[in-house]
């Protein structure tokens, strides 16, 4: 019999296996459906033992295997806080895989997706289960490079070779980052394995840094604000179903990454620590849906939004610090389990939305907002679903978004009971720009669904839509059922966290499960309670009530006409709202500081038939400021250092012989 | 037994704000007819308006979506279970303990979600901009309430309204400027989120400055009666709000008997008369502002809800 | 623990906080000076209580002095000038309103943590005031900072002068001569910033200090 950590390696196994396979029978045409379905199955298998492996709270089980360093070998470890994220891993490559298999088929070149598809998922299934850094580090930049392949799928596309280049940069920036943690926890000793780093004590100014390199380097994959430029370019680039992984569960291995570390590696934490997280995740949250909110371009929308949710979950976790150091163990389990939830939510809907932008992008061919239109009165299951999605990611109940949402208003409203001053007036006001980012939230997929699912199609290719094909809708209606599971049986999910808690903060929330009528009660009845179920219901049989009263009393009359908009009724379907005109309030609320947007109006003077111009203009301050500089500092010195190219012989001998005397002179000195 | 007396009780509640909530409307109008000096219409003209409206026929968009038509069904639902979730003339109710106020306040915005929604179905330029301006909106209103809700939390522990009522109508509380701000920012909250003057104004159908109207152009029928009807309800689960929050003087206890519970309702709807006649004067005392003022105007209630918070630590921590 | 007392005078000292703030959010001159009489009856209302629960006589004075000079005489002569000087009414702001709330509340953040952590040892009531003194102190110089026009100026330097009063009568034993001193030292700061805008607007035709900066040489 196999331990549960040796069956989730077999399952990694065979992943390798298939991207082999994969690459071998590239050019056949049943390659697509042979991958996928085996990609399935094998996810599948993996999903069942992580989440039996969760469950069933054995506690941790290691495997050392005898390859990578010789004097280390590669461990491997599965705990509860590696099987909640290897479930969220597989439950996305499950339902991407099956998607995958209807939507394969419109690539066109499959043999660029087809190997890098299982390689990547088993990177990420590697990362959650390593448990020495050096394993760790290779995981990580295998998963890397393996979406970096993906996201180069169409290279030929305008825009994807920049991003893959941007991507390529940010991930080796990440990487050096984890590098630097990793040799700062494993010391001047030297034992890279998670177990000897766990027991050994760290230094409170170590510790800081390790905490800062953490952000660098998972913040960075995970998208935290100012590291976030790459994901917009690269998330969109890749075919739809790896940008739902990408967005849906890489970000969240990212997230992993920083709890394992922060969490579990380094001990108590100190509470200035969280400021510093909580207010990235602050800044992360609100700058991300602002940035969606004034994109049209619905996949890019998308990843922005992915952003928004990394700086919320982030939040959470700054709150599970700060409560952690002050030892308040039941709030701060608390607040890791609206992380967990979070991370849980988002890998669900972000990929149900990612995946319902593909079944767009595959009936219209287009991904700019400007184009869409009325599609749902073509495309029925798929704009439901997509509708779904939207209402869950904006926090609405009786959705899972909004579960997640209010935990963490919950674990909010504790911070009072916080000794520092500095954090007790931070928290509401990073309570404040949460609340900020929901609503923006909301408003941001208003734009989205309003503008590509309702109104008329701007485009002949969105008039003429079609569903798709059955295996993309069945993945996207079981995203949008858990949506609503998770959204009105919450105290299963948060029960099923419990053991994660557990393991790392030693504390967990009550029992929820066989709470009277399903409700969930984090902390205590007096302080807040929500019930799902209840709140559905009601909703339900009121608004049949009202259904079955408008039926018995009232006209059933229906008449269709031209629409009414009082009187001026547009002529062309490009006069509609757009994308940009209904971000223009926010825009003008916001827009001005901010991206120092400006609206350019250009009036004829009358008489003059030319037609009135009206231009918006808007900066990406955090790329013109931050990494412009960078570029233009880099591009100075590679200038300046051009002219070391074409030297003489004697010039470059004289090179060599400079350094060497430099480096003899830098040794006499040193020793 | 005690589970039929819970859902009669509650039933009782859900049945008053349900026939309380036109009236309340009516008599707003009303007051305000009465200062411009105009005789006005009946206090009970919104229930005709609504049965009219009921009678009359459906006219749809040609492209219309079922999005469309199921809004009203829906947002009238929501808000109904929302403004049932709100204690009025006692606590404790059945439906209280599924709900504390950010889910009120969430319901709300699901309401809205879909509102704002079926303005963009038809394509029309109203709908459009009405659901843009309603969407900045909320955005600006949501973050006042959640500091709202932190400063009420903070002062009773809790974030269940039968909680917090009990606790404030204890008179533990003392005098509090704090609990004074959070009021005045979630009046301006309410302004804003019914659509009522200076934030939008309504009872004007035709100026490109309104909000809420513009949004709902499209509805006819019975659809625009449920959509009505949603408004009229809101209105009150806003007054119910801030009466039970802040003024919550003889609200009945759950279980405490018919005639607390008759004392109560008398009480419950004293307030909600002198909180529309205040309504009504304030409305007719202030003009409409811009729309790019309504930012400023519900910053302030954010930075009163945060003065208040922070004002609350200091006098809790000392 | 919370007696009447404490709850009162937190509710003055916390109102004149919530005042300062109406000052920031302003855009038109008079309903300005409306809005700083309000604080000067408020601190004079504070100082009272304050005189009333530390039995402390000479208060009552300071109140006084706040409540006939700056509630009532300043105001009044600043609505004079304002018309007289036919000064356009809307207050030019050199910061927008959102973000200039923003800072002061992030202000008024800073100075509770700042007092509230160096003031450990001093009793409640006196621990309070400093953090509220100083945070209507810095919300009257961000009203400075953030305001073009002289007037606006002038009422942002008289409510940080209300708050060096509630520091004052915070803090126990301040004697009343130095309180009388500064008041009248206010008092003269008035009358010579007021005879000083009769003479930039006869020089510059405008109470826009941006003027003077010119007349300097510094903008250009």
């Amino acid at each position: 019999m196999l331990t549960a950590v040796a069956a989730q390696l077999v399952c990694v196994a065979a992943l390798l296996g298939i991207a082999v396979l994969a690459v071998a029978l590239s050019r056949a045409k049943a390659a697509t459906a042979l991958v996928y379905g085996a990609t399935l199955i094998v996810c599948a298998l993996a999903l069942i033992g992580a989440l039996r492996a969760l469950l069933a709270g054995t506690g941790a089980d290691e495997i050392v295997l005898p390859i990578g360093l010789p004097w280390l070998g590669a461990h491997f470890r599965l705990d509860a806080l590696a099987a909640f994220f290897l479930a969220v891993v597989n439950l996305g490559g499950a339902i991407a895989s099956l998607y995958a298999l209807g939507y394969g088929r419109h690539e066109h070149a499959p043999q660029r997706v087809l190997p890098f598809f299982p390689a990547f998922l088993a990177g990420m299934n590697l990362v959650v289960l390593a448990d020495d850094a050096f394993s760790y580090l290779l995981c990580w930049e295998f998963m890397s490079l393996a979406s970096w392949a993906l996201v180069m799928t169409h290279h030929r596309e305008p825009g994807n070779a920049r991003a893959g280049y941007v991507y390529l940069l940010m991930a080796s920036f990440g990487t050096l980052a984890l590098l630097l943690a990793f040799g700062l926890l494993a010391g001047p000793a030297g034992d890279y394995g998670f177990a000897a780093i766990r027991a050994m004590p760290h230094a409170p100014g170590e510790a800081t840094m390790v905490l800062i390199l953490m952000l660098l380097g998972a913040g960075s994959k995970a998208g935290l604000v100012p590291l976030h430029v790459w994901l917009p370019l690269a998330h969109p680039a890749a075919p739809s179903h790896v940008s739902a992984l990408m967005s849906g569960v890489m970000t969240k291995v990212a997230v992993y990454g920083f709890i394992r570390v922060v969490f579990d590696l380094l001990g108590p934490p100190n509470w200035t620590a969280s400021v510093l997280v909580l207010s990235l995740g602050g800044v992360t949250a609100v700058m991300g849906i602002l940035y969606a909110l004034l994109e049209k371009d619905l996949k890019r929308l998308l990843a922005y939004s992915t952003i928004e949710n990394i700086g919320i979950i982030f939040v959470c976790l700054g709150l599970a610090l700060a409560f952690q150091a002050n030892n308040q163990t039941l709030a701060a389990s608390l607040a890791l389990t609206a992380a967990l939830f979070h991370v849980f939510n988002h890998s669900l809907f972000k990929s149900l939305l990612f995946f319902g932008a593909g079944a767009v992008l595959v009936s219209t061919g287009a991904r700019d907002m400007d184009k869409l239109g009325g599609l749902i009165h073509r495309m029925p299951v798929t704009s439901v679903v997509f509708l779904i999605g939207c209402v869950a990611i904006a926090a609405l109940p009786p959705f899972n978004g909004f579960v997640s949402e209010w935990l963490m208003f919950q674990a909010v409203l504790l911070s009072p009971s916080l000794p520092q001053w500095g954090l007790k007036i931070m928290v509401p006001a990073i309570g404040a720009l949460l609340a900020l980012a929901a609503a923006l939230a909301a408003a941001c997929f208003v734009k989205a669904y309003g503008v590509s699912f309702l109104s008329r199609p701007r485009s002949e290719a969105a008039a003429n839509a079609q569903e798709v094909d059955h295996f993309s809708l069945a993945a996207m209606v079981i995203l949008a059922s858990l949506c609503l599971f998770a959204g009105i049986f919450p105290g299963l999910v948060i029960d099923a966290l419990s053991p994660v808690t557990q393991q790392i903060l030693d504390s967990r929330l009550g029992a929820q499960s066989h709470l009277p009528w399903l409700s969930i009660i984090p902390i205590a009845e007096r302080r807040g309670s929500y019930n799902g179920l209840l709140v559905l219901v009601f909703i339900a049989i009121s608004a049949s009530l009202g259904y079955l009263a408008i039926r018995r009393f009232s006209s059933h009359a229906v008449r269709r006409g031209p629409a009414w908009g009082c009187g001026f009724s547009d002529a062309v379907p490009q006069a509609q709202y757009s994308p940009d005109s209904f971000a223009q309030p926010l825009r003008r609320v916001f827009g001005t500081l901010l991206f120092a947007a400006r609206e350019h109006v250009e009036m004829p003077p009358p008489g003059s038939v030319k037609p009135a111009r009206f231009s918006v203009e808007i900066h990406d301050l955090v790329w013109e400021t931050l990494y412009g500089r960078i570029a233009g500092a880099v591009d100075t010195a590679s200038k300046r250092l051009d002219r070391w190219q074409l030297l003489t012989i004697r010039g470059y001998l004289s090179l060599v012989f400079a350094t060497l005397v430099t480096l003899l002179l830098v040794l006499a000195i040193w020793s | 037994m005690v589970v039929i007396s819970d859902i009669l009780v509650q039933g009782i509640q859900m049945l008053l704000v349900f026939l309380l909530a036109p009236l309340l409307t009516g008599f707003i109008r009303k007051v305000k007819a009465r200062l411009m000096r105009r005789k006005g219409p009946s206090i009970l003209q919104p229930y005709r308006d609504l049965l009219r409206l009921l009678r009359k026929e459906v006219v749809l968009a040609d492209n219309a979506s079922w999005l469309f038509r199921a809004t009203p069904y829906l947002t009238f639902a929501a808000i109904w279970v929302a403004a049932a979730l709100v204690p009025t003339f006692a606590t404790g109710l059945l439906f209280n303990w599924t709900a504390d106020l950010i889910v009120i306040v969430a319901l709300l915005g699901t309401a809205r979600f879909f509102l704002a929604l079926a303005g963009m179905d038809v394509g029309t330029a109203f709908g459009g901009l009405g659901s843009s301006r309603e969407v900045m909106i909320a955005a600006l209103a949501e973050p006042a309430m959640l500091l709202i809700v932190f400063c009420v939390a903070l002062v009773a522990g809790s974030t269940q309204l039968s909680t917090v009522a009990n606790f404030i109508a204890s008179s533990q509380v003392g005098l509090r400027v704090s609990l004074g701000m959070a009021m005045i920012a979630l009046v301006i909250v309410a302004l804003a989120e019914n659509a009522r003057i200076p934030v939008d104004n309504p009872s004007t159908h035709l100026e490109l400055t309104m909000v809420h109207e513009a949004m709902i152009l499209e509805y006819s029928g019975r659809h625009l009666a449920l959509i009505e009807f949603g408004a009229f309800l809101k209105l009150l689960l806003y007054i119910s709000l801030i009466a039970c929050l802040f003024f919550p003087w003889e609200i009945a206890v759950f279980g405490a008997g018919p005639l607390s519970y008759v004392i109560g309702a008398a009480m419950y709807l004293l307030k909600v008369t002198i909180a529309g006649f205040l309504l009504a004067v304030f409305e007719t005392a202030t003009a409409k502002m811009r729309v790019f003022r309504v930012p400023q105007f519900l910053g302030a209630a954010l930075m009163l809800g945060l003065l208040g918070t922070l004002l609350l630590f200091v006098s809790k921590s000392l | 623990m919370h007696s009447l007392d404490f709850d009162i005078s937190h509710s003055l000292a916390g109102g004149l906080v919530l005042i300062s703030f109406m000052m920031l959010y302003q855009d038109r001159l008079y309903s300005l000076l409306n809005v700083f009489a309000l604080h000067a009856v408020t601190l004079s209302l504070a100082v009272t209580w304050q005189a009333f629960i530390q039995d402390a006589p000479h208060l009552y004075v300071t109140a006084a002095i706040a409540l006939v000079f700056k509630a009532i005489i300043i105001p009044v002569a600043l609505h004079r000038i304002i018309r007289q000087l036919g000064i356009h009414r809307d207050i030019e702001t050199a910061v927008g309103i959102g973000p200039t709330m923003l800072a002061g509340m992030g202000l008024v953040a800073l100075s509770m943590v700042l007092m509230l952590r160096v003031t450990a040892e001093a009793d409640a009531l006196a621990r309070e005031d400093l953090a509220f003194a100083l945070s209507v102190v810095l919300l009257g110089l961000l009203v400075m900072v953030t305001r073009r026009n002289a007037v606006s100026q002038v009422v942002g330097f008289m409510s940080l002068e209300n708050g060096l009063v509630l520091a004052a009568t915070g803090a126990k034993g301040m004697p009343l001569v130095v309180e009388i001193s500064v008041a009248f030292s206010i008092l003269i700061a008035f009358i010579v910033i007021g005879i000083f805008l009769f003479r930039i607007r006869e020089r510059f035709d405008s109470v826009d200090v941006a003027a003077l900066d010119e007349s300097r040489g510094e903008r250009r």
